[in-house]
């Protein structure tokens, strides 16, 4: 059964003034623009890549020429069908697609939401976008907690390295290791393998054996045990030695990564003396979870809860007209991310007709979310970094890259001058200021300051040129 | 046995490379491939130095958020070479510094 009104109705907006613009084209971007659009609404869906896709959904450019761009990806049946979909809205012309736009900042004003872009890849050219509606749908990256030795070439996020792969079909060295925790780190370290990396350890520092507390939601999600037992499958084809609660404690080299330190932890997780031994390879591949994109949701005002955008049950956060969807709401994956982009664009879609959906109409992926919500909890649960992390950053270990700040500096900030949260933090030691706005050294920071993470209140979500600040209000664009 | 590789593994069928320079130095690139792609597929890891202690650095995050991977392009300092794709000609520098001193 089918319940789009395709053509049935007057679109809600026009192409100059879209009823909604989606920040954002993986999963849930292209799930909320679908699923608008093929309810009459006029879309604007505003992306930073040069293709739709995000980064679950990342391809080879056009150049490479692959024929076979599945072999690196799952749920391709998923990305055809996304794909086919946006294709054929943008040929009807119900979505606008701009590729290459970096968003820095939404703002709402009188009623509208107002999108500020910077064209790639220079991004120094601005672009306005306004729309009725917004659904930011922004994403998330990895997270990684410092080690010494971390700052090498070679060593890269998990995630890094699969996009490196996934888009430019490369590698970052012959010999990998692929460390931290979390569901990531099986599909990275079989990838990398399949692409003809030695892939010699992989270390996980969760013991699976925790989900037992869990087996209730485990026996929920089959499909998410078959998926775990297939890249189970994967490891053992490649011969990939898999060491659960063990973690990475040190990377080695001078220029560039050639060993690593391996450990062992005991059942409290800390690391057990005596049972480091080294691994030599030339790069690793690691990540501790990941962390959701917020900076345009708080720029709007929305209210966070933690570090994810608050949602209702619609997927709208508590500004008028803003909603919210996929790992920015809170990390969960590909099929959550699609489940909550769809629930917003059927809201947005019935809101714009100022009606509320029809829970019907929205039951099957409200299911998804709810299921997969209650999944990813118990993964968060279990996957954790190696208890005491941060008492085990060595004085020297750089914990802010941009700023070269070391742990000393933050722990003489935290201990002697009274620091206990970020903020104060990056005001003694300049952690958090660099080019990044910390999102890197964020974390790290919260745990040697013995604080929880918390958003950073960034009023921009990525440097904007002086220029386009020092324009006055309704100067062109 | 071929030994297996991410271009054998999609089945490729690259259009005809071009080149950009390294530091001087005449590299190949398969169109569409990053900065990044075309350093690290030549075996180049890292293409900048900090201001601080000159440590070299390279990709980290991968997708543009970390701003590690920070080169000078065509003259340009503070280009992530994990975003910008490579162009026919391309002059492309090791980033010292902040890039605006060398």
């Amino acid at each position: 059964m089918t319940d789009d009104r395709r053509g049935t109705v007057e679109p809600r907006g026009t192409t100059d003034r879209p009823g909604l613009a989606v920040i954002g084209a993986g999963p849930a971007g292209l799930a909320a623009a679908l699923a608008a659009a093929a309810r009459g609404v006029q879309v604007t869906l505003v992306d930073a890549a040069p293709e739709a896709g995000g980064q679950f959904y990342r391809r080879p450019a056009a150049g490479l020429g692959a024929r076979h761009p599945r072999a690196l990806h799952h749920q391709w049946r998923t990305w055809e069908r996304l794909r086919d979909g946006l294709a054929a809205h943008i040929e009807a012309g119900r979505v606008t697609h701009l590729t290459d736009h970096h968003v820095w900042c939404v703002e709402r004003e009188s009623g509208v939401l107002v999108v500020h872009a910077l064209l790639g890849p220079e991004q120094e050219e601005p672009v306005v976008v306004r729309a009725d509606a917004v659904v930011l749908a922004t994403g998330g990256y990895e997270k990684v907690l410092p080690f010494p030795g971390w700052t090498l070439p070679g060593v890269v996020t998990a995630g890094g390295a699969q996009a490196m792969l996934k888009g430019g079909l490369v590698l970052p060295g012959r010999t990998a290791v692929v460390a931290g925790t979390g569901p990531l780190l099986m599909p990275v370290a079989v990838g990398l393998a399949a692409a003809g990396a030695k892939v010699a350890a992989l270390v996980e520092s969760a013991d699976p054996r925790a989900f037992v507390r869990h087996a209730r939601v485990l026996a929920a999600h089959p499909g998410k045990v078959a998926e775990g037992a297939l890249y189970a499958a994967g490891l053992a084809r490649h011969r990939i030695g898999v060491h659960v609660r063990h973690a990475v404690v040190e990377a080695h080299g001078t220029d560039r990564l050639e060993a690593v330190t391996v450990a062992a932890l005991d059942t409290d997780g800390r690391v057990r003396d005596g049972s480091e031994w080294r691994v030599p390879c030339d790069s690793l591949a690691v990540g501790h979870g990941m962390l959701p994109h917020t900076d345009l949701a708080e720029t709007l005002g929305c209210r966070l809860d933690g570090v994810n955008v608050a949602v209702d049950d619609e997927q709208r956060t508590d500004v008028p007209g803003v909603w919210a969807a996929g790992e920015t709401t809170g990390i969960g994956g590909a099929v959550l991310s699609l489940a909550e982009g769809r629930i917003a664009g059927l809201s947005v879609a019935a809101r714009l007709d100022s009606r509320a959906p029809e829970p019907s109409s929205y039951a099957r992926p409200a299911n998804t979310r709810a299921g997969l919500r209650e999944f990813f909890a118990a993964v968060d649960n279990v996957c954790t970094p190696p208890a005491g992390w941060a008492e085990r950053i060595g004085d020297d270990t750089l914990v802010c890259r941009c700023e070269e700040v070391p742990a000393s500096a933050v722990r003489e900030a935290v201990d002697e001058l009274g620091a206990g949260d970020v903020r104060t933090v990056k005001l003694l030691t300049r952690a958090g200021m660099g080019w990044c706005q910390g999102r890197m050294c964020g974390p790290a920071v919260a745990g040697l300051a013995g604080c929880p993470t918390t958003p950073s209140r960034r009023p921009f979500a990525r440097p904007v040129p002086l220029g386009v600040l020092a324009r006055e209000p309704g100067e062109s664009p | 046995m071929t030994p297996r590789t991410p271009m054998r593994l999609v089945r490729a069928r690259p259009e005809p490379p071009f080149t950009v320079t390294f530091d001087d130095r005449e590299i190949a690139v398969l169109p569409g491939q990053t900065i990044a792609a075309a350093l690290w597929s030549v075996g180049v890891m890292s293409w900048r130095t900090t201001r601080g202690s000159g440590e070299r650095r390279g990709v980290f995050c991968g997708i543009g958020v970390c701003f590690d991977c920070l080169l000078t392009v065509n003259g340009r300092p503070n280009q992530r070479a994990c975003l910008v794709r490579a162009e026919p000609g391309d002059v492309i520098r090791t980033q010292e510094g902040t890039g605006h001193h060398d």
